[in-house]
């Protein structure tokens, strides 16, 4: 960098500071020279989802940095580097450890620290705060050596702390200082509800207790003491009493402050030295902090566009509203929740035994929604959201908002059509109606690819509902039907087809396309039409007509190569095999000169066999006790598996008896794409289980289900929809799952972008389910057991049928095989020949 | 399998070769003939519709469109490459995708449950 360039340098690399960062590189600033400082041992990670740590998730999952981006940016970072202080008519920063940089634009997003309340005893051992990874970890420690933990706070940091407290198998408390939970978001009628749903989860809560006094404990580690005399006695403590703004180098260096703390800063992110901006926790806007990500991912936006010369960009205040999932209970708070405006008015739904609130706050004359408090159920949170910040007119009869809809008749909708261009659909990134209508027009159909080019939807996903109405709404006015037909032949989607073929007791092509469809039907339809039936009833796929719908691979069973030959992969369930097996795979390659790989699947991959071959191949592997491995189909691959607790010194669990067990029971299901699972004994993951359709891991309880992970081309880390199942719970959850998926997918559809699809996300698959909020759930465990019960190795199927067998043959009239396919020899094993090496082998071959 | 049988068979000047029975294509199928040294791909499509075009597969040079799901598109009659997918018209040999990788069309008919293909 040059001496004239712009010294940026950013102190803290939480994330509002890597937000930053990718603004800041968005914009590219010429000849900025950009320098990080983060206390921490690792770059910003993900602290909305922290107690996912405890649900399995690693510091490397939580981390919020794509690989490579400090090289691709240009920025310098340093790890584990603390700012001790500021020098601002030098304009340098000195590190604790000494290093004095110099700054031209000084950055802060320093943010908060936990509020321990000044308790005698606060300081024992085994009592800690929530903030950090390392936290976190200190947290488990004392987690495995403790029966019992109290939370202290049971405001929304808490009770997820609370969660955390209970994944780590502790009996747990929260003692709450108010006389209700979360009393910032929501009201006393809200608060008991939300308590009684919390203590059925088997957390006990007490409120109206302040904390004097922490002692050595008679039956565990602590007791605590509390001013109304009574006492708890508990093993760990964590104190989650809030949170302070981290603004001492301000204060060190008489930087303006706020009335209640924090870096004081303008509508432009200033401080009180126009050289030093602050954002994020740790900044102080009208003597106003804000502890929520989205108003601090503008303040970033704010400040990077300040540093690129752009003066307008003005920080107007945020919204608080938030919605959020505690231990599964769905709770939401709008604007004036509390009702705090002069002269408005409420109206109030409370259902105590589905133990569901609802209440909204509304103007004097009854015209605007001012705010809402929503506990047990919060469907209509981006309904009410939009009202309130759009000042959007208020039906007639406003409690129809948030009473349940009876006899079918639809709740006064919002309408994505009433949103003002202007509003803001997905807080998270920022994203407007307007701006989600553009990409539409611009070709972005579907919620998978708005995701993609607008970020709508992509951080907590809470907006998806909404965007998709405002997609389906932007389609409708553009007069563009998205057809799902899957194509010339069925005016169907795949899971209509599938609905019709299931309904109807559709057993033939001939019988769909005469009820159905039309025409001859093509290399479309066919296949999935195919692959239903197979899903549906089972049938050997090379039985009489529906051999004529398979693809060359089922056809074939095997997976055809650029040459024309094809692969052969025998079943190795889990990746174990003995080693008569492997012999007898070597025997086989050896005899029929074919060449060997290792997949990433955890099994032996055979290519260059001539369909002619085939049948002798499998004959040999078959006699020596293999099974078809259905690499060809779109079905169930592999299981792929770590060693497991039978050999691992780590290991919790046996994952290649799982493995095993799981590759046995799905074999053979055909699907709208090819299934990948995996299986790891510990949280190690060496299995790489999060990449797969369904990934297991081993807990000390169970084992976590993971679901629509992907590796290949657009790699997606599978989501945790279940933890600490016992096995049967297991299978049944997987069943559902995969026969569900099987149901509603689109062809060629990987778990992975169904999922992304999914209106409604993680949390409606994990209602339909596990909570069976369509009551389907066992039917499509009885589904999946006719599969299971009617599997059969294709390949022992196909070799007794002489009618099946007498079809692999390269010519009709001639015993010969295809001279054309000709290979030549690398690494000692044939390879296909190169269209220059052709000649000269075909040549050779002549004068042989 | 008998070797290939050849007659001539119209008053045209095409080489007939009998490749078959009908009844060794499954309807809505194809197989590979070796008609005078050259790969034919022969479809049957419904229960007596016959056609032939060259199996070799341009875009791969491997001798595999016989192995295609067969079926239309609009007024084509067409198979699809099991390699990369391009459609070939069934009747003229035309590639819809890719027209510089059409392929050569052939005479196929049935004659008493035999299948015969002249090279075109």
């Amino acid at each position: 960098m040059s001496d004239t360039s712009m010294k940026i340098v950013l102190v803290g690399h939480g994330m509002v500071g890597h937000k930053f960062l990718e603004e800041l590189r968005q914009l590219q600033i010429p000849a900025a020279d950009v320098t990080v400082l983060c206390e921490e041992p690792r770059v910003a990670y993900d602290r909305v989802h922290l107690s996912e740590f405890f649900a399995g998730k690693t510091a490397e999952d939580l981390s919020l940095v794509a690989p490579g981006f400090f090289d691709d940016a240009g920025f310098t970072l340093r790890l584990g580097s603390r700012a001790a202080a500021i020098d601002r008519r030098a304009r340098t920063v000195t590190t604790q450890d000494g290093v004095t940089l110099p700054y031209d634009k000084l950055v802060l997003a320093t943010g908060s620290y936990p509020f321990v309340p000044p308790v005698k005893g606060s300081e024992r051992e085994h009592c800690f705060v929530y903030r950090t990874i390392e936290d976190l970890e200190a947290m488990k420690a004392a987690g495995a050596i403790s029966r019992k933990g109290v939370v202290v706070g049971g405001g929304l940091l808490g009770l997820e702390c609370a969660k955390a407290l209970r994944d780590l198998g502790l009996e747990t408390h929260v003692v709450e200082f108010a006389p209700r939970l979360m009393a910032v978001q929501v009201d006393d009628e809200g608060g008991r509800i939300l308590r009684s749903k919390i203590e059925a989860l088997g957390v006990q809560v007490h409120t109206e207790r302040n904390t004097v006094e922490i002692t050595d404990g008679r039956s565990a580690r602590h007791r605590m003491v509390f001013a109304d005399g009574t006492h708890l006695e508990t093993d760990m403590i964590v104190f989650s009493a809030g949170i302070r703004p981290r603004d001492e180098l301000a204060r060190q260096n008489a930087l303006a402050v706020g009335a209640r703390g924090g870096i004081a800063v303008d509508d432009h992110c200033r401080t009180s030295d126009p050289a030093i901006l602050a954002i994020g926790e740790c900044a102080a806007w009208r003597d106003q902090t804000f502890g929520l990500v989205a108003p601090g991912y503008e303040m970033a936006r704010i400040a990077a566009r300040q540093l690129a010369g752009d003066a307008q960009a003005a920080f107007g205040g945020a919204d608080m509203s938030t919605k959020l999932k505690l231990m599964g209970v769905d709770v939401a708070s709008i604007g004036d929740a509390h009702g705090r405006t002069p002269g408005c008015r409420s109206f109030r739904y409370a259902d105590e035994c589905k133990q569901i609130y609802k209440k909204i706050v509304v103007s004097a004359d009854g015209k605007r929604l001012l705010g809402a408090v929503l506990v047990g159920n919060a469907d209509e949170y981006g309904t009410l959201l939009q009202m309130a910040l759009n000042g959007l007119a208020l039906p007639a009869d406003p409690e129809f908002l948030i009473l349940p809809a009876g006899d079918g008749k639809a709740r006064p909708g919002l309408g994505a059509d009433a949103l003002p261009d202007s509003a803001q659909i997905c807080s998270c990134n920022n994203v407007s109606k307007g701006q989600i209508c553009a990409a539409v027009g611009d070709g972005a159909t579907t919620i998978g690819a708005l995701k993609a080019c607008t970020k709508a939807g992509a951080t907590c996903g809470g907006c998806v509902p909404l965007v998709t109405q405002v997609m389906n709404a932007e389609l409708a006015r553009l007069g563009m039907t998205v057809t799902r037909h899957l194509c010339e032949h069925f005016p169907y989607s795949r899971q209509e087809l599938y609905h019709l073929i299931r309904v109807g007791e559709i057993r033939s092509f001939e019988d769909l396309l005469a009820r159905h469809g039309q025409g001859l039907g093509c290399d479309i339809c066919k296949p999935t039409a195919a692959s239903i039936f197979a899903s549906c009833w089972n049938d050997f796929v090379l039985k009489g007509e529906l051999a004529s719908l398979q693809d060359s691979n089922d056809y074939f069973l095997g997976n055809i190569q650029k040459d024309g030959t094809y692969s052969v992969v025998p079943r190795m369930p889990g990746g174990e095999v003995t080693p008569e097996g492997l012999i007898a795979v070597g025997q086989v390659a050896k005899k029929y000169g074919l060449y060997t790989k290792i997949t990433g699947g955890q099994r032996v991959d055979l290519f260059g066999a001539r369909v002619e071959q085939l049948p002798a191949i499998w004959e040999e592997l078959i006699a020596a006790g293999f099974e078809s491995g259905h690499a060809y189909g779109k079905a169930l691959r592999t299981v792929k598996s770590c060693v497991g607790s039978t050999w691992c010194r780590y290991g919790v669990d046996d994952s290649v008896g799982l493995a095993i067990e799981l590759e046995n029971r799905y074999k053979g299901l055909r699907a709208p794409h090819k299934i990948k699972f995996g299986v790891s004994g510990c949280t190690r993951e060496c299995a790489e289980a999060q990449g797969k359709d369904i990934g297991i891991i081993a807990t000390e309880r169970g084992w976590n289900l993971y679901v629509c992970g992907n590796g290949g081309m657009k790699p997606r880390h599978a989501e945790l929809i279940a933890a600490d199942l016992d096995k049967a719970g297991l299978v049944r959850l997987i069943d559902r799952f995969l026969m569900f998926y099987v149901r509603t997918a689109d062809r060629l559809q990987r778990t992975s972008t169904w999922r992304d699809n999914l209106e409604g996300g993680l949390d409606y698959l994990k209602a339909v389910l596990i909570d069976d909020s369509l009551g389907i759930c066992s039917e499509l465990e009885q589904q999946m057991q006719h599969v299971v019960d009617t599997y059969q190795c294709e390949w022992k199927t196909a070799i007794t049928d002489p009618e099946v067998r007498k079809r692999f043959r390269t010519f009709i009239n001639d015993p010969r095989a295809d001279q054309r396919i000709v290979f030549v020899e690398e690494r000692g094993q044939i390879r296909p020949a190169r269209a220059e090496e052709r000649p000269i082998v075909e040549n050779a071959e002549v004068e042989a | 399998m008998s070797p290939a049988r050849t007659a001539p068979m119209s008053s045209e000047e095409l080489k007939w070769t009998a490749v078959c029975k009908l009844g060794d294509i499954l309807p809505g199928t194809g197989v590979c003939a070796l008609v005078e040294g050259r790969h034919v791909a022969v479809f049957r499509i419904g229960d007596s519709g016959i056609h032939a075009i060259d199996n070799i597969d341009p875009r791969s040079g491997a001798s595999v469109l016989s192995r295609g799901l067969v079926g239309n598109l609009g007024e084509h009659l067409v198979v699809a490459s099991p390699l990369y997918k391009n459609h070939f018209d069934l009747r003229t040999g035309e590639c819809l995708e890719v027209p510089e990788h059409s392929v050569r069309a052939h005479r196929a008919r049935l004659r008493d449950d035999e299948v015969w293909v002249a090279l075109a």
